[in-house]
């Protein structure tokens, strides 16, 4: 079996139980490695696995993503001495008293005050990678929330200080926190990559 | 703005002393096809039995405990490797655990093998660290690392762990280094320093003699790191053998004593709140009252320019042994120098410099054996080895290489264990003709720094020769 195959496995939820269907692992012969000699050294060994992973209490965020919404948690614990702090990473529960945060929705507040905090730019990747190179980080703070998330920028070049706008893939949404990316304030929409939308 | 309680801030207070008796590690490389990992750690532990006059055999009767320091088990494709090692040295059915804290598995394995002499539980244990990183292709490697950042927020941002760590280099080259040639430059004496005094190193994997204009013309990773400023890619082994006061005076006539303090910071980056600054014993919070307007953006603490994780495993470890000024009480140090710029920012997190001010133990000379401007012997060397820059990352030996190496200064037998014609020549590398002798004489006490990712683990180890421990330390 390829790991191209068309019945690669697929994972639904029935009655709060994993349900697999399809391949989930492929298996191709190991090889000799051997010296100039032609000395046995060891062997290769090859596998393709897929791993099944919940997002627990996060999964509203990376649902919304692809809604076009980022949400962020506050906590609303009177008693506790971090209350009414915005998270951005979004956080289930407030780190401080470990009571379940409140969900906001902050995309307007993203909109108004995105600012680079922090960027790299590198052509460097590890396997795996599907964003194209050269990469830039970014790092955005915003007004009101004591946390600084990191994310990717789509087009432009980053600096410290300047203006984002939160873009998101609406229309092919991977799930995953590649379906937010970040653009220069003042970009018109004619220019968003493919499948992402403000 | 997070607070810390009374509670949280205490100082440990270890039921009894604990001491180094010895240590050993093996070659390191970024490739071993000729070998297993269990041989590498043999090396290491023969190293350690034979620089105390003893066989191996020998010396395992007196370990009681194993900690086993190994960070990435997908590396090496099997899970339980603790367990395999433990009987490939034949230490079944001594108890043991294996440590997982990132690039600071090293130093963690440390800590857990002090705090169990510490406790009474053992009198004599034994803390190895290894890793195997050159079993997959590179890129699956990077692959492999960056998920020690977070899998879901972060990995899939180019899978590229370097990347995580460069937005914080990015932003202390901007607020601290004010993106000034010098401070480019003064990054670069880092990488030619460590990796030139590697030259001198036979386990060294990665010597040169280069530079400050080869660092700054080298291949851009992620500005300002570019490929010079970065640590190596490494397998190998290294390990210390720990025992209480009784234990250690009967497998050696020199034991020196070892304190190990931890800190930990959040897995992202991101997480990070603001706080004040908690202070070492050689710092005022009025020396900090204005760092906003000396260096404008740098007035968050600890963001993204400090490793709050170091600076608390230097507040608990200070406190244990009666260090008030590093500069002052220690004679040298191993620090994480994963990247130079890391580097700088830990020379503040741990008080050899204030905030903002790391650059100056560069620019001074006291990071060096001799000093470049005076010719004297610098103030508090770093890094004689080579560091992770110029010796090694087999993430988790490193930490206790950088212990053993500190080690064999306090002992006066660093140019032994480093100019032997015979072990340049089994680790296949010839000696340089120019090869000097690196002792920094007289040394009574020294520090290392094991350091993981993007600063979630930190601990700070301190060795002391027994006759000369400062005042006001546990057991003082």
């Amino acid at each position: 079996m390829s790991c191209e195959d068309e019945n690669r496995g697929t994972v639904k939820v029935i009655n709060n139980r994993y349900k697999p269907s399809g391949h989930f692992h492929y298996g191709s012969p190991n090889t000799p490695i051997l010296n100039e000699m032609g000395k046995l050294l060891g062997v290769t060994n090859p596998r393709d696995i897929t791993h099944i992973h919940s997002y627990g209490g996060e999964a509203i965020f990376f649902e919304s993503l692809s809604k076009g919404k980022l949400l962020a948690t506050r906590c609303d614990n009177p008693l506790c001495e971090s209350h009414l702090s915005i998270y951005e990473p979004f956080r289930i529960h407030c780190p401080d008293c470990l009571v379940k945060a409140t969900v906001l929705d902050i995309t307007d507040l993203a909109k108004r005050t995105a600012t680079v905090h922090s960027f790299m730019i590198t052509e460097r990747t590890g396997a795996f990678n599907t964003l194209e190179v050269p990469i830039k980080f970014v790092n955005v703070e915003f007004d009101g929330v004591c946390t600084i998330l990191m994310g990717y920028l789509s087009l432009g070049n980053p600096k410290i200080g300047m203006k984002l706008l939160p873009i998101f893939n609406t229309k092919a949404p991977t799930y995953t926190i590649l379906d937010i990316s970040w653009v220069p304030a003042g970009t018109p929409e004619s220019e968003l990559p493919q499948n992402f939308t403000f | 703005m997070i607070t810390f309680s009374d509670k949280q801030l205490k100082t440990p207070k270890m039921a009894r002393p604990v001491y180094l008796v010895t240590g050993g590690m093996s070659k390191f490389a970024r490739a071993f096809p000729d070998k297993r990992q269990e041989e590498l750690c043999i090396d290491a532990l023969t190293e350690a039995a034979e620089f105390i006059g003893m066989t191996p055999y020998e010396l395992k009767k007196y370990i009681h405990t194993a900690y086993y320091g190994h960070f990435a088990d997908h590396f090496g494709d099997q899970l339980l490797g603790e367990a395999a090692m433990h009987d490939r040295l034949g230490l079944d059915p001594l108890g043991n655990v294996g440590i997982k804290t990132g690039g600071a598995t090293g130093g963690s394995t440390l800590w857990e093998a002090y705090k169990t002499v510490a406790s009474g539980y053992s009198d004599c244990a034994l803390a190895m660290g290894w890793e195997r990183m050159d079993e997959v292709p590179t890129d699956e490697g990077n692959n492999y690392i960056s998920f020690a950042a977070d899998k879901d927020w972060e990995t899939p941002l180019g899978h590229i762990y370097t990347g995580y760590y460069a937005v914080m280099a990015q932003r202390y080259w901007q607020i601290y280094g004010k993106e000034e040639d010098s401070f480019r430059r003064t990054m670069a004496e880092i990488a030619v320093k460590n990796r030139g005094y590697a030259r001198m190193n036979p386990h060294a994997q990665g010597p040169m003699k280069i530079t400050v204009e080869d660092v700054i013309n080298s291949p851009v990773v992620a500005y300002p790191l570019l490929a010079l400023d970065c640590c190596l890619m490494s397998v190998g082994a290294a390990c210390g053998i720990l025992a209480d006061e009784k234990t250690a005076f009967e497998l050696t006539d020199h034991p020196l004593r070892i304190d190990v303090a931890a800190g930990s910071h959040t897995l992202r980056v991101a997480d990070r709140r603001n706080m004040e600054i908690p202070l070492l014993p050689n710092e005022t919070k009025e020396q900090y009252a204005d760092l906003g307007e000396r260096f404008p953006g740098g007035d968050r603490y600890p963001g993204f320019t400090g490793f709050l994780a170091a600076r608390m495993s230097a507040y608990y470890a200070y406190r244990m042994t009666g260090i008030h000024d590093p500069t002052e009480d220690l004679d040298l140090v191993e620090l994480h120098d994963a990247f130079t710029i890391s580097d700088i920012q830990t020379y503040e997190d741990i008080g050899i410099r204030p905030y903002g001010e790391g650059r100056t133990y560069v620019e001074s000379g006291d990071c060096y054996h001799t000093n470049p401007n005076t010719g004297a012997p610098g103030k508090l060397p770093a890094n004689l080895c080579g560091g992770l820059i110029g010796c090694m990352h087999a993430v988790g030996a490193t930490g206790i290489m950088q212990v053993i190496e500190v080690g064999q200064h306090i002992w006066n037998r660093w140019a032994e264990m480093h100019s032997d014609e015979g072990k340049w020549k089994r680790f296949g590398r010839e000696k340089p003709a120019d090869w000097t002798d690196l002792q920094v004489k007289g040394a009574k006490r020294g520090l290392a720094i094991s350091h993981a990712g993007v600063g979630s683990h930190v601990t700070c180890t301190i060795l002391q020769d027994p006759n000369h421990t400062l005042e006001g330390g546990m057991f003082e």
